[in-house]
Parts: structure tokens; C-alpha cells; sequence
């Protein structure tokens, strides 16, 4: 039957630019859209309008300067980078950092997760259509912020690793803060769930649609949330741990099912998880150093480095190939969200243009990430 | 019954003029007043909406501009009639321009019929019900060309949803006031009030007034392209759909003949299942004009409730908005309309 | 059979979302305790940063109009991004006879701060600081390209200076 209509009726594909200037692409990433009507035949992606050549300007920068051109790659989880250039020099030039640098990093780390998934879940139903989710998730994420601001003096951009450890040591809200947050979080959780997970319209939106099997996710290099929305076991966490993440106990959540709702799922789960961890280290924080005595002018030997880290998109890497120098002689970061931009064609396939923005909701891009 | 409170206006007219002069200044001055109740009520109705949503989502709304911020939609009309109306070089300019006006005009003829209260109501015909239906389905017109002669893409794919959103959700809408006028007996707004003085038509009508309610509420939204039901302009998505290219005064007519669509469907819902502006138990009949202050406590109730659910749920996609009116309202109504008439047969009303 | 119970469960879950919503909105609609936005140029006076914000790099000087700086520009080397212009010039202290160094200007330009504390860490006198100042617009360039020095500031005597 649907053949006989396709036959009879004559229709014609047509062009769409979705962007660079669009609400739903989440900053200045274009899409170029080869429609039928309303069903998406291809989804062309068209980068670079946020290109700053990051990674050459590292090139001229010494080690500690790389730190903060980071925290302007994944904004939301400007930490999480931070710590992939500052593990990456500690573990080419050896240094042993304390307990509590290891454990502060980690809570930093898990509370930008946090911050970071919250803010997706609110965009996530700002796509889809539900306006008020948006200043829920901004409610949490502006508790987090608080605590960073106190910390570590910025809210966005907060450059508190260094190498050898923090800038400064912890304020002395910090573990009242956090244990406030924690408290209002496991109150407000559920509520996400009641609002939106099990919104019979919501999981009708997501269910089912823009779905990538194991092998296809495999095979795209996709990472992170993405990938685990896939069943495909990828975090970096658990892998190859880094700070204190080999001491805490907590649960790699992966669903098999591959689709939209799969992979909101997985972020919701994993602000359990993160949760968990923070409560794990809330009160155990050991006492210490706050930061180890390093070379004022650092270094690497000639050589090649790399460190992965699990930002919140994913798998954060960071490449550096030393010739000796106190300049890096190449950089180069990989990025999540580049890798799981990819599979968005794939992912959209026959779907209607309304799919393709929950798609890309799904797949949680950041586009200062992508273009670097 | 035009206007009973005019009468006396209506005699001062006839002392200086002619019958027939009497008779066009009368419908002149009643024109004027509807335009300036259209114009009041759209600002109102988005100021209203801008504080609700305000207090849904944590925030406070404005509440900057006069009291309660209530001339902040008034200042951003005065903005808005301040802009330069701009549109696309190719755009079908004749259709383009006159786009709004059909959607303006139909809501204008809507809001004729509505009985703010016993004494104020234009225009009164037999066929009240039925007039209201077909004036209202004319609006999807403006929408869908402005959709078509924008000459945007992002357009065209709202004027499109427009078009297969508003016929299906016509359909649902018509059936739940046929539901009610089985139970009702009759088209004509007056008197669907006035039958309603020992017992509103949702509790006479029980349980096929109570379904028919919430389809109403279902299909209302859609008609007024509210969320859950608003592809046609579906931000995330199109933009702002049908009215992208639109700027200044034509853009504000599209967007205050949305408030007052929404204010007409409401006004239907109260005066099909809550009486009017009846009184609950009769308690004001007494005092003139407290039908007003009434209707417009229930309206607004009403109202909130559309509200309610533009900021709680996520939108439709187009296929599920289809799926929705065809598989579950349209049988579920049909089997409702038939259960209503059996119930009116067997006289089984309270 | 699953058509009926579709209907009920989704108009249920439709409805629990609504209660939440619902009841954001009466707890702010007659108490405003859940709003959490800030009335921002009302609390102006009240508004206070945390200690370590980092609003702007500001240079410390004491009730003397003395500063610390004594033109070793290690804060315009540890810059990035060259925000930090130290324009020094040599002089013979008349009391020990040397040829110092000491502070004509110290340039810093806002607009291409990343805020990222690497001169604040470089000093070694602690001579520059974080600012608090969270009002850092201007509809000119050019006024963002402050001289952290105050006209006629000296260094602290007894520094190197």
C-alpha cells in the first residue's frame, strides 16, 4: 500500500538548514536536512563555527596555562578536563599527589556530573517541549554552582586543578554544603521521574526512536551516556580509575535497549550513582596536603602522553606529544562529543524532524566541545 | 437581544438620526467595544499567562512594569506597534499581509457570541452552537497562509501541521458540543444557559458529560495550539513556525488572537458544562451584573487549567497528535455521544 | 484490553506530573518560598560575592596609597593570554645607591581575561589580588583596560624598592 501511495504520489525532497542559529542545536552547530515532508532521508553535520584552534593555542602555552583554555572545551564539565591535563603532567613527571587531592577531585568531579546531567535533563525537556523542566534543573544546578563559586571562586569556568593539586584548599562550607545538596537532591529526584520519565507523552516521544545497536555504537566510536544507553560498557571510571575513583563503590549503568529513552535513562541513573559516591566521600575526606610542591617551570620528557578521563558527554582524552620542551610540541583533546555527533544520522534515520531534536538532546551535545 | 443595557443608548440614537443611521451607528459602536474587549482581554490573557508560568516554573513572572507587572504586556504592545513589519523578498505579499486578518476577524466573530453575563451579549442567534463552530474553523486559514506565503521553510512545515492538526481536532471538538447539545436541546447560547438555572450540564449530564469535558479540554488545547499541541510553532523544532517572517503588529495579532482563542474555548467549556454565568445555586441572581464577575471566575479557572497543562507536559509529535484524535477521541466520543443520547432517551439526567 | 488500560495509565501519569507542577505553583502563587530567582538590581545592596569570586585582578594598596608591586613582571609571563602589561623603569635609590626597578604602570586588560589566577599565583609579593566587582560591563572597550596602580602610588618601603 505504501508503495502504491509512494508511486502515485509525486513528492520532491527539499533542503532545511537546521541552524547554525537554531533553539534546538544547543549553540552554533549547523545541520543540513534532506527531507521528504516531514521524514529525515539525511542529516548532513556542518562544524566549525565555534572553532578557536584550542589545540594550537595550546601549543604555545606551557603546561599550566593549558589548564584553563579546558574548562572553555565541555563548559558543563569544565572540571572533569581540567583534571585530564593535570593527571596527564602528574603522571609524565611522576608526582604523587595526596588522599586529599585524590578524594576532593573526585567530589568535584561527581558534583559536575551532576550539575552537568541536571541541566541536560532541564534542555532535555526544553526540546521536547516542556518549558518548566528547564528552571527545575537550573533550581539543583544552581546549588552545585553555589559550591563550586564558594570553592573554588567561578561557577562555570572554575580552573581548580592544578598541577600537583588545587588552587586552594577547601572552604569550610564546603562538606555542609554538600551534604545540603545531597539531602535536596534525593528529595528532588524522584520528582524528575514523576514529571517527566514517566510522562506517558515523554516516553512516547523517546521510545523507540533514533535507536543504535551495540555493534553500530561500537563502530561509531560512540562514548559515555550515549554509548551505555546501548549496552556497551565504556566508562573510563571503571576501566582505567583514576583520582579516588578505585576506592569508592559504584555501579556502571548500561541499558541494552539502544534508543532515546535508553539513554535517558542512563543519565538519569547515573545521578544516583553520583550521588552515592558523594555520600561515600562526604565525610571521609582525609586530611592533607591540598597541593604538592612542583618545579616552578614544568617540563615533560620528550615523549608521547595520553590521559582519558569520563567527563560527563563521555570519554575525555587528552594527547600530548612532548619534544623536551616547556611547550607542548602537539596537543590534541578528544572529545565526546565529537564521536557521538557522528552517529546522528545514523540514529535519525526515516524519523520525523521532531525526532531528530530529541535525538539530539539525547545524544548531549556540547558544541564549543565539538569545534574546539 | 442586542446589548440590553444599550437600550437607552439605542433611544438617545433614534431621537437625532434616522432608524437605519441608528441602526449602523448602534453596530459601529458595538464593533469598537468588542475590538477594545478583544484587545484588553488578549493583553490580560498574556500577562496572565506570563505570572502563572512565572509561578510554575519558581520564578515570579513580570512584575516590573505597574502593579503586579500588569503593563508589561502594554508595553511590550507599544513595542511591538512601534516595529517595522518586515517579511521575505519572495514571500506571496497580498496573502502575506492579509494572513492575520483572518485569524483576527474569526476570533473577533467568535467573541460576539460569548455571554459575558445575562445582560451582555452581541449577538444571539438560534444557532449559536453551530455559528461558533464553523466561524472558528475559518481561523486555521490565516495560519495556514501565512505558513504558505511566508516563503520560509520552517513555515510551510507549521502551516502544514496547522492544517492537519486543526481538521482532525475540529472534529473532536464539534462532537463533545453535539454530546452537549443532545443533553442541552438546543443551539442557541441563551438558552442553554437559561436550562442550566436548577443544575449545571456537567452534573445533569454525569458521566457522558464528564468524558465529553475532557475531551473538550483535550481537543481545546489543540485547537488553540497550546501545548501539549503546539507543532505549529514548536520552538525547539521550527523556530516559531507559521509566524516566523512575521514582525511587529502582525505578529502580535497572531499571538493575541492565540490568547483570545483560548479565552473563546474556555468560555465554550464554561457556558456547555458550567452554566455561564450562572451563579453556583442561584446565590447572586439577584444583583445585576454579578453574572459577569461569574463568568469570569470560571473562565479564568478554566483558563488556568490550559495553562496547567502548557507547563507541565511535553509536546506531541505529529503522528501521535494523529493517533491521539483518531484512535482514542474520535471512538471514545462517538461511543460517548451515543450513551448521551440513551441517557437523555431514558431519561436517566439528574 | 490494553487500549482501556493505556488511556488510564497515561492519563495517570499525565495527572501525578500535574500535581507536581501544581503544587510548585500554589506554594508560590500565596508564599513564594520555592521561587529561586533573585530580584537582581533590587538585592544590589545585599548581593555579596563569596571571597574567592574572581571578578576582576585588582592591585592591593594600603591606606597610604602604597602598593607591593615591584615591576618583576613575572604576572605578565605567567599570563596566557598577555592581559597584563607591567610598565617599570629604573631609578637609583637615594638611600642605598642602587639601581632599582619600581612601577610606572601596571596595565591590565579586562576584556581579554580568562580569569584563570596564574599571575595571582606567580606574585611573589602578593601584590595583586582577586576583585569582588561582579559589574564589569562597559559600552566601550576601551574602559576595560584599567590601570591597577593609583595615580600616585608608591611601593611599601622597605620592599626591595
Amino acid at each position: 500500500m505504501e508503495e502504491y501511495l509512494t508511486d502515485q504520489l509525486k513528492t520532491q525532497e527539499y533542503f532545511l538548514n537546521m541552524g547554525p542559529q537554531h533553539p534546538a542545536t544547543h549553540g552554533v552547530l549547523r545541520l543540513l536536512l534532506k527531507l521528504d515532508g516531514e521524514i529525515i532521508r539525511n542529516v548532513d553535520m556542518d562544524l566549525g563555527y565555534i572553532h578557536r584552534s584550542i589545540e594550537k593555542m595550546c601549543e604555545r602555552d606551557t603546561y599550566k596555562q593549558i589548564i584553563h583554555l579546558t574548562d572553555r572545551l565541555d563548559y558543563l564539565s569544565s572540571h572533569i578536563n581540567n583534571e585530564a591535563v593535570c593527571l596527564l603532567v602528574e603522571k609524565a613527571l611522576n608526582i604523587e599527589v595526596t588522599d586529599r587531592i585524590k578524594v576532593i577531585r573526585t567530589m568535584m568531579d561527581e558534583l559536575t556530573r551532576i550539575s552537568s546531567h541536571v541541566l541536560w535533563w532541564g534542555v532535555m525537556g526544553m526540546d521536547i517541549g516542556a518549558l518548566t523542566t528547564f528552571m527545575y534543573g537550573f533550581r539543583e544546578r544552581e546549588m552545585i554552582n553555589d559550591i563550586f563559586e564558594e570553592t573554588c571562586g567561578a561557577r562555570l569556568t572554575m580552573n581548580y586543578n592544578v598541577i600537583g593539586g588545587l588552587r586552594y584548599d577547601l572552604h569550610e562550607n564546603f562538606v555542609k554544603r554538600v551534604k545540603d545538596f545531597i539531602k535536596h537532591f534525593k528529595k528532588k529526584l524522584p520528582e524528575y521521574d514523576k514529571l517527566l520519565s514517566n510522562n506517558v507523552i515523554f516516553r512516547k516521544r523517546l521510545e523507540g526512536i533514533g535507536y543504535i545497536s551495540k555493534e553500530d555504537a561500537v563502530a561509531y566510536g560512540l562514548n559515555g551516556p550515549t554509548a551505555r544507553g546501548s549496552g556497551v560498557s565504556c566508562d573510563i571510571r571503571k576501566i582505567h580509575p583514576y583520582s579516588a575513583y578505585d576506592r569508592v563503590d559504584f555501579e556502571e549503568i548500561t541499558f541494552p535497549e539502544g534508543d532515546s529513552y535508553a539513554r535517558y535513562k542512563v543519565r538519569i541513573q547515573e545521578m544516583h550513582q553520583s550521588l552515592s559516591i558523594l555520600e561515600q566521600l562526604v565525610d571521609k575526606i582525609p586530611e592533607g596536603e591540598y597541593k604538592v610542591k612542583t618545579k616552578a617551570v614544568i617540563k615533560l620528557p620528550e615523549g608521547d602522553y595520553l590521559q582519558r578521563v569520563e567527563s560527563a558527554r563521555g570519554d575525555f582524552g587528552v594527547y600530548v606529544k612532548s619534544d623536551g620542551q616547556k611547550f607542548p610540541y602537539r596537543v590534541k583533546f578528544r572529545s565526546p562529543g565529537f564521536a557521538n555527533l557522528t552517529a546522528l544520522n545514523k540514529m535519525s534515520e526515516g524519523l520525523k524532524i521532531a525526532d531528530l531534536v530529541a535525538i539530539l538532546s539525547t545524544i548531549d551535545i556540547v558544541v564549543p566541545d565539538i569545534d574546539r | 437581544m442586542i446589548l440590553n443595557i444599550f437600550t437607552d443608548i439605542h433611544n438617545k440614537l433614534l431621537e437625532h438620526m434616522s432608524g437605519g443611521a441608528a441602526h449602523i451607528t448602534e453596530l459601529i459602536l458595538i464593533a469598537a467595544a468588542y475590538l477594545g474587549i478583544f484587545a484588553i482581554l488578549g493583553l490580560l490573557l498574556v500577562w496572565l499567562e506570563r505570572r502563572v508560568a512565572g509561578f510554575f516554573q519558581l520564578r515570579l513572572g513580570p512584575n516590573r512594569v505597574g502593579p503586579f507587572g500588569l503593563f508589561q504586556t502594554i508595553a511590550d504592545a507599544l513595542k511591538l506597534v512601534s516595529k517595522e513589519l518586515t517579511g521575505t523578498v519572495k514571500a506571496d505579499s497580498m496573502l502575506y499581509r492579509t494572513a492575520p486578518y483572518f485569524v483576527i476577524t474569526t476570533a473577533l466573530m467568535a467573541l460576539s457570541l460569548i455571554p459575558f453575563s445575562h445582560e451582555i451579549q452581541a449577538f444571539d442567534i438560534n444557532i449559536g452552537v453551530f455559528f461558533l463552530i464553523s466561524v472558528s474553523s475559518v481561523g486555521v486559514l490565516g495560519i495556514f497562509l501565512a505558513g504558505w506565503a511566508s516563503n520560509n521553510k520552517y513555515s510551510l512545515i507549521g502551516g502544514m501541521r496547522t492544517g492537519i492538526q486543526m481538521i482532525s481536532y475540529e472534529l473532536s471538538v464539534g462532537m463533545a458540543i453535539v454530546t452537549m447539545t443532545v443533553l442541552a436541546g438546543t443551539l442557541q447560547i441563551s438558552e442553554i444557559i437559561e436550562i442550566q438555572k436548577d443544575g449545571w450540564l456537567i452534573w445533569k449530564g454525569h458521566i457522558p458529560a464528564i468524558i465529553a469535558f475532557m475531551i473538550f479540554m483535550i481537543a481545546g488545547t489543540a485547537e488553540s495550539n497550546r501545548t501539549p499541541f503546539d507543532l505549529v510553532e514548536a520552538e525547539s523544532e521550527l523556530g516559531a513556525g507559521f509566524h516566523t517572517e512575521y514582525s511587529g503588529m502582525n505578529f502580535a495579532y497572531y499571538f493575541l488572537a492565540e490568547f483570545v482563542n483560548m479565552f473563546i474555548i474556555a468560555s465554550v467549556a464554561v457556558i456547555l458544562f458550567f452554566g455561564g454565568w450562572l451563579s453556583p445555586f442561584g446565590i447572586t441572581d439577584t444583583i445585576p451584573f454579578a453574572g459577569l464577575f461569574w463568568f469570569t471566575v470560571k473562565v479564568i479557572g478554566v483558563i488556568f487549567i490550559f495553562m496547567w497543562f502548557r507547563w507541565t507536559f511535553p509536546r506531541f509529535r505529529i503522528d501521535q497528535l494523529l493517533t491521539l484524535e483518531w484512535k482514542y477521541l474520535l471512538p471514545v466520543n462517538m461511543v460517548n455521544i451515543v450513551l448521551m443520547a440513551l441517557i437523555v432517551w431514558l431519561g436517566l439526567t439528574l | 484490553m490494553s487500549y482501556f488500560s493505556d488511556i488510564i495509565n497515561g492519563t495517570k501519569t499525565l495527572l501525578t506530573g500535574m500535581r507536581i507542577t501544581g503544587k510548585y505553583f500554589f506554594v508560590n502563587l500565596f508564599t513564594r518560598k520555592d521561587v529561586i530567582t533573585r530580584q537582581y538590581p533590587d538585592n544590589i545592596d545585599t548581593l555579596k560575592m563569596f571571597d574567592r569570586y574572581r571578578g576582576e585582578v585588582i592591585m592591593l594598596h594600603n591606606e597610604n596609597n602604597e602598593h607591593k608591586c615591584d615591576a618583576c613582571t613575572l604576572c605578565e609571563k605567567a599570563c596566557p593570554n598577555g592581559s597584563i602589561e607591567v610598565i617599570g623603569d629604573k631609578k637609583i635609590n637615594p638611600e642605598t645607591g642602587k639601581n632599582v626597578r619600581f612601577l610606572v604602570k601596571h596595565i591590565y586588560h579586562l576584556e581579554m581575561c580568562t580569569m584563570c589566577g596564574l599571575c595571582i599565583e606567580a606574585c611573589p609579593q602578593n601584590a595583586i589580588a582577586w576583585g569582588q566587582n561582579y559589574h564589569n560591563t562597559a559600552y566601550d572597550r576601551s574602559k576595560l583596560t584599567k590601570v591597577l596602580n593609583k595615580p600616585g602610588s608608591k611601593i611599601v618601603p622597605g620592599l626591595k624598592g
